[in-house]
């Protein structure tokens, strides 16, 4: 919402200056986004004449001008390519060296094709004073040649503009704000009432409204026998200098009257119009060249206004071209209605039309108004254009529904925590309009039919509030209370935590992509169902919900290296989609490794340079597992895993067949390929929520420490087996033989290449025997010694490697 | 020089002349072995007179002793001699360049650690963590919020939909993570103090705004909670989320279909060549949003308005970490450039505590 200071002294009578004004105004809800000064940045502009214009001699295109900038000196030569440049008309000159806000360029003398030219005529946009930027300024004949054009076009008016919330209609107006202002003690409102025109014969256009939901209210009046033309100076300026384009007369009263009272109108050319009006719904098929000059197509949700020829304006929004006044207008039809809001809003979002009618119906003009705004409408246009007015049709209401709120008064010290005198409430309120009966506890208060965002006990807290100064209201202690400090976080939120420190210690480097990735992308990963793709993506490689973190996190190492940092380690952990509904939305912990990022050392090194593989994965998931708190003992790796990793180098890790925790390994190279990526790389992805829950301990202490008092004897044992055995197969026989004596097994070489069989490999593993009660014989030792080759060789057809 | 003084000074100076261990040894064995020079001469006792006896005994056994402690002191020098030539000889270049130890090269994301710092107080303040999808219903983010059907507070939120499901109705990207709120209320008694932080979305895309960003939001429902509570706790978050001592923040009416009265906040500071101070300045930054939950929000959720109030605010977990940290362009946020991260991620063992600073 745009006015300037001098429109709103027209309402508000107040000496305040103009930055207090500014900041009371934000200090009350109505937010300056700017105060703009244009006379300062626009003082080098002037008026000018056009003596001659002429066809550049190169140039189709381009006119060559003779330009009387006056006060008595020399015509200047310009070159000018606007196709309205033409002898007599009264533009806008700027000399060489003004800075062009709309270009933002200094101007030079230059010569172009030719011919020198010593400055520029121009666009209402080049002065970013508005969007039009269809030739240069046309002024009027009169305008005073050799004026500043700022001083001329009355821009030495500050403008302020607000960034209104959508519930202040009642501020889409001058008037308005002015009221806020004086209730916040800035100034008195100037309010001298309206007074009716007196309607001098009956108005001959009836008015049918089909729908009253879509139309509760519509009144409309013609005026015979104007005589329409541009509007007087007064009335321009207040429309430029807020940077909307004067049209003529009777289209300007319009617009002032949208801005000045929130009161958009509208109103045809009753020549133009055909019989009668109806207030209906488009029927599919019609169409109407709006005012705009775009043709828009209809159909039965959007409300229109027909004559009996069809349909001659969008409701609420905009009007039709060939209804519109024109200087040729004698005969007008003023239209002041009431829209549904919803309706507007839909409409105007479907048309894709941001008209400043739209702007107010939307969020619900003052229905009280309708008739008085009417009123104001025809004196205007009787004063500026002369003509007879007819008597009033209204349809439907002409007001809204009475708002008597029963207010508490100890409410404002309730919500706000502020104690306010019933004595400054009711000040308060009746500025605002409000009007207040009783004296309390309790007291009645009417709402004005324009703030129609007021509906109960907190609106009316919040006004006086607002008024008061939230800055008055005392800060006040939150006491935490005596309860137990315990720890908020939940079991996820906790694995998530831990879950990012413990990739982050592995040397990873934490990244957060998006949700949405491509639907191609998201199908290679599981995903890409019907109910996870959004109706309205912000590009199509931003589409689908992700099922997993890997495409974002493989994208985001391909970005690296194509930057040329290709030994990337990246994680993630994040929420991951399998379906809509909260319980198909986990929490994954993911990571990617590449080139020399291996967990075994970063990068290239003379201590030993390793290459990615599926264990480091394999390490990074497990290390993922551990800090999140899975039983480590519980999991199981079953060989391969999804269709994204390679078959022979991926696993897949369970607590059971049913329980899935996640997958790691190598991705597969047509995965790759499908990403855009280059291999290898090797990933993980593990869900959180998967991860059992630990048991509740009753205490924080931990269990007794059982040590025993017997050293623990080590024996090391070498198998040849076929390649194909499982090294975690030779790892379980063994520990099965006896799981009280045995307390570890590892594995601490493993060979192929010479001196074995092709097809074969040597596992060698060192067993760790621990006894319990007394001290072990060797025969003892060499009993359990024999048993493990045994049970190895049995379980998995190897032999003892001599 | 009798023979014994010769045979004496003789052995003293092979013991000196030895090289080494073994050369030493031979010396040794050549005057104190069995066959040894010295050994002899005491072999020859047996065949003396008493009287000589006495006399060569003495000075025999004086020169052995002599000899033995020659030779133990001579040992001692060759054997460190042979230690020290040893440790020279297996000299490392000690300047060879470590590896990066793993837990100095890996990288927390920013918002990350905002998102513990954040929770971190709010923890410490008495608050509680609540959660809940992204993917949400429109009667959740909209509706039970106040939002009425149509209404143009709706096109405040630039709303990712799905395609609407067989009964017609669509669910949506949340907006805001106001719907945790409302899950909270329809699911707990009064009283209620969470804060929901999360990511949320909203078709925007410029240097500002990106589809998706993140916020927390708080809320307290009991039976006296009032603005002048919701200010104070949200002036303590500020000093204690950006560590400084003061900070003058800036309560304006506005407009939230879920709260009233609603206020935004500003912060004051001062920008200086990309860095913020704040607590001074003329500048005024909005980093949030609050206000009483509007009594149509309390009914939506099973709550008597007028038994029970309190207040919600919500801010931008992206905004205040790039306030806080310094971080200009909100969408470096998402590009994952492992430059950035290194740059302006944190630690692993950097974790944000009260008892020891948040970010230090």
């Amino acid at each position: 919402m745009k006015f300037t200071l001098s429109w709103l002294k027209e309402h508000l009578d107040t000496d305040e200056p103009l930055e207090k004004l500014a900041d009371k105004l934000t200090m009350i809800g109505l937010e300056v986004e700017s105060i703009e000064d244009k006379a300062k940045a626009l003082s080098p502009f002037s008026i000018a004449r056009v003596i001659s214009a002429e066809q550049h001699p190169n140039a189709d295109r381009l006119r060559v001008c003779m330009v009387d900038t006056g006060n008595g000196a020399a015509p200047v030569q310009v070159v000018c390519g606007a196709p309205n440049a033409r002898t007599g008309l009264v533009s806008v000159f700027s000399p060489p060296g003004t800075f062009i806000p709309g270009k933002n360029i200094t101007l030079g003398v230059g010569t172009i094709r030719g011919v020198e030219s010593r400055g520029m005529l121009c666009s209402a946009a080049e002065l970013e004073i508005s969007e039009d930027h269809d030739g240069i300024m046309e002024l009027p004949a009169d305008a005073p040649i050799g004026k500043g054009y700022a001083e001329w076009a009355g821009l030495g008016d500050p403008v302020l503009e607000i960034n209104l919330t959508p519930n202040r209609q009642d501020c889409t107006g001058v008037h308005g704000i002015a009221r806020d202002l004086s209730a916040a003690d800035m100034g008195k409102l100037i309010d001298p009432g309206i007074k009716p025109v007196k309607g001098e014969f009956p108005c001959p256009v009836k008015v049918t409204v089909e729908d009253a939901a879509l139309c509760p209210g519509f009144a409309l009046r013609l005026v015979r026998g104007v005589k329409n033309g541009p509007s007087p100076e007064w009335l321009q300026k207040r429309l430029t200098s807020i940077g909307l384009r004067p049209i003529n007369a009777l289209v300007d009263i319009t617009n002032f009257m949208t801005y000045d009272r929130a009161r958009p109108l509208h109103v045809f050319d009753a020549k133009k119009v055909n019989g009668n009006l109806t207030v209906r719904r488009a029927k599919d098929g019609e169409s109407l060249l709006a005012l705009d000059g775009r043709t828009y197509t209809l159909d039965p949700n959007i409300c229109v206004i027909s004559d009996e020829h069809g349909v001659e304006s969008l409701a609420g929004i905009m009007g039709g071209e060939t209804s519109g006044c024109d200087e040729n207008t004698t005969d007008v039809l003023v239209e002041s209605a009431l829209w549904n809001e919803i309706n507007i809003a839909q409409t105007g979002r479907k048309l894709g039309i941001n008209s400043d009618a739209r702007y107010r119906f939307e969020r619900g003009v003052d229905p009280a108004f309708m008739v008085p705004g009417l009123e104001l409408a025809t004196k205007l246009v009787m004063e500026l254009c002369g003509g007879t007015p007819s008597e009033t049709v209204v349809v439907g209401k002409a007001f809204g529904d009475d708002r008597i709120i029963d207010f508490p008064l100890s409410e404002v010290k309730r919500l706000a925590g502020i104690e306010v005198p019933l004595v400054e409430m009711r000040r308060i309120l009746g500025h605002l309009g409000f009007m207040v009966a009783g004296s309390g506890p309790v007291v009645k208060v009417a709402v004005p039919s324009w703030r129609t965002d007021v509906h109960g006990k907190a609106d009316i807290v919040e006004e006086i509030v607002r008024i008061v100064g939230v800055d008055k209201v005392p800060m006040t202690p939150f006491e935490r209370g005596d309860d137990a400090r315990k720890p908020v976080l939940t079991t996820i939120q906790l694995r998530n935590r831990r879950a990012k420190r413990a990739l982050a210690a592995r040397g990873m480097v934490e990244a957060v992509t998006w949700s949405f990735i491509s639907k191609p992308h998201a199908e290679l990963f599981g995903g890409g169902q019907a109910e996870l793709a959004l109706a309205n993506p912000i590009a199509s490689d931003l589409s689908d919900m992700r099922p997993s973190l890997l495409p974002g996190l493989v994208a985001a190492a391909q970005a690296n290296a194509n930057r040329g940092y290709s030994d990337v380690a990246l994680f993630e952990v994040g929420q991951i989609f399998r379906g809509d509904k909260p319980e198909d939305q986990f929490v994954a912990a993911a990571g990617v490794r590449h080139g020399f990022a291996s967990s075994k050392g970063m990068g290239r090194h003379w201590s030993g340079s390793a290459m990615t593989d599926a264990l480091d994965a394999k390490a990074d998931a497990f290390a993922v597992l551990a800090a999140a708190g899975a039983p480590m003992q519980a999991l199981q790796i079953v060989p391969g895993g999804p269709a994204w990793l390679h078959p022979g180098r991926s696993g897949t890790i369970q607590i059971g067949p049913q329980n899935v925790l996640g997958h790691f390994g190598e991705l597969h190279p047509r995965t790759l390929e499908a990403l855009g990526a280059d291999g290898p790389l090797i990933a993980f992805e593990v869900i959180l929520d998967r991860i059992p829950d630990a048991k509740k301990k009753a205490t924080r202490a931990k269990p007794l420490l059982d040590l025993s008092a017997f050293q623990p004897v080590s024996r090391d044992f070498a198998f040849i087996v076929d390649r194909t055995v499982k090294a975690g197969d030779i790892v379980r026989s063994a520990q099965s033989v006896d799981k009280k004596l045995i307390t570890d097994v590892t594995v601490f070489d493993v060979y192929e290449g010479k001196g074995i069989d092709p097809d074969k490999k040597s596992v060698a593993i060192a067993v760790t025997i621990q006894p319990r009660e007394k001290t072990l014989t060797d025969q003892e030792i060499d009993a359990v010694a024999a048993k493990i080759v045994a049970e190895v060789t049995k379980k998995t057809g190897g032999t003892l490697r001599a | 020089m009798t023979d014994l003084a010769q045979l004496e000074s003789q052995i003293l100076d092979q013991i000196a002349a030895a090289g080494d261990e073994a050369a030493l040894e031979g010396v040794r064995v050549a005057a104190l072995g069995k066959k040894g020079s010295i050994s002899a001469l005491l072999a020859t006792l047996g065949k003396m007179s008493p009287e000589e006896r006495k006399t060569q005994g003495a000075a025999i056994n004086l020169a052995k002793d002599k000899v033995t402690q020659a030779l133990s002191a001579r040992r001692d020098i060759l054997k460190s001699a042979a230690l020290d030539a040893r440790l020279a000889s297996e000299t490392i270049d000690v300047t060879l360049p470590l590896r990066e130890a793993p837990a100095e090269a890996g990288r927390i994301h920013p918002l990350s650690q905002v998102f513990e710092e954040v929770n971190t107080i709010f923890a410490d303040m008495g608050f509680a963590i609540a959660e809940g999808p992204d993917i949400e219903t429109d009667d959740y983010n909209f509706t039970k919020l106040n939002f009425p059907e149509g209404h143009p507070a709706r096109e405040m939120h630039d709303t990712f939909f799905f395609n609407p499901g067989e009964d017609g109705s669509r669910m949506l990207l949340r907006t805001h993570t106001s719907p945790v709120q409302v899950r909270t209320m329809l699911t707990q008694k009064p009283p209620i103090r969470v804060v929901c932080p999360g990511r949320t979305y909203r078709i925007d895309s410029d240097a500002t705004h990106t589809p998706q960003f993140h916020q927390v939001e708080g809320l307290v429902i009991d039976k006296g909670s009032h603005l002048g509570h919701l200010k104070w706790i949200l002036h303590e978050f500020c000093k204690a989320f950006f560590e400084v001592d003061h900070i003058n923040m800036r309560f304006r009416p506005s407009f939230f279909p879920f709260t009233e009265p609603s206020l935004e906040v500003d912060i004051q500071c001062r920008r200086d060549k990309g860095e913020i101070r704040f607590g001074e300045g003329e500048d005024w930054l909005e980093i949030l949003g609050c206000g009483m939950v509007h009594p149509n929000v309390l009914r939506a959720c099973g709550i008597d308005p007028d038994v029970y109030q309190g207040f919600a605010w919500g801010m931008g977990i992206d905004r205040i970490a790039m306030l806080k940290y310094g971080i200009a362009d909100l969408r470096q946020l998402f590009e994952n450039d492992v430059r950035w991260l290194n740059h302006y991620g944190f630690k692993p063992l950097d974790v944000p505590t009260l008892a020891g600073g948040l970010s230090t």
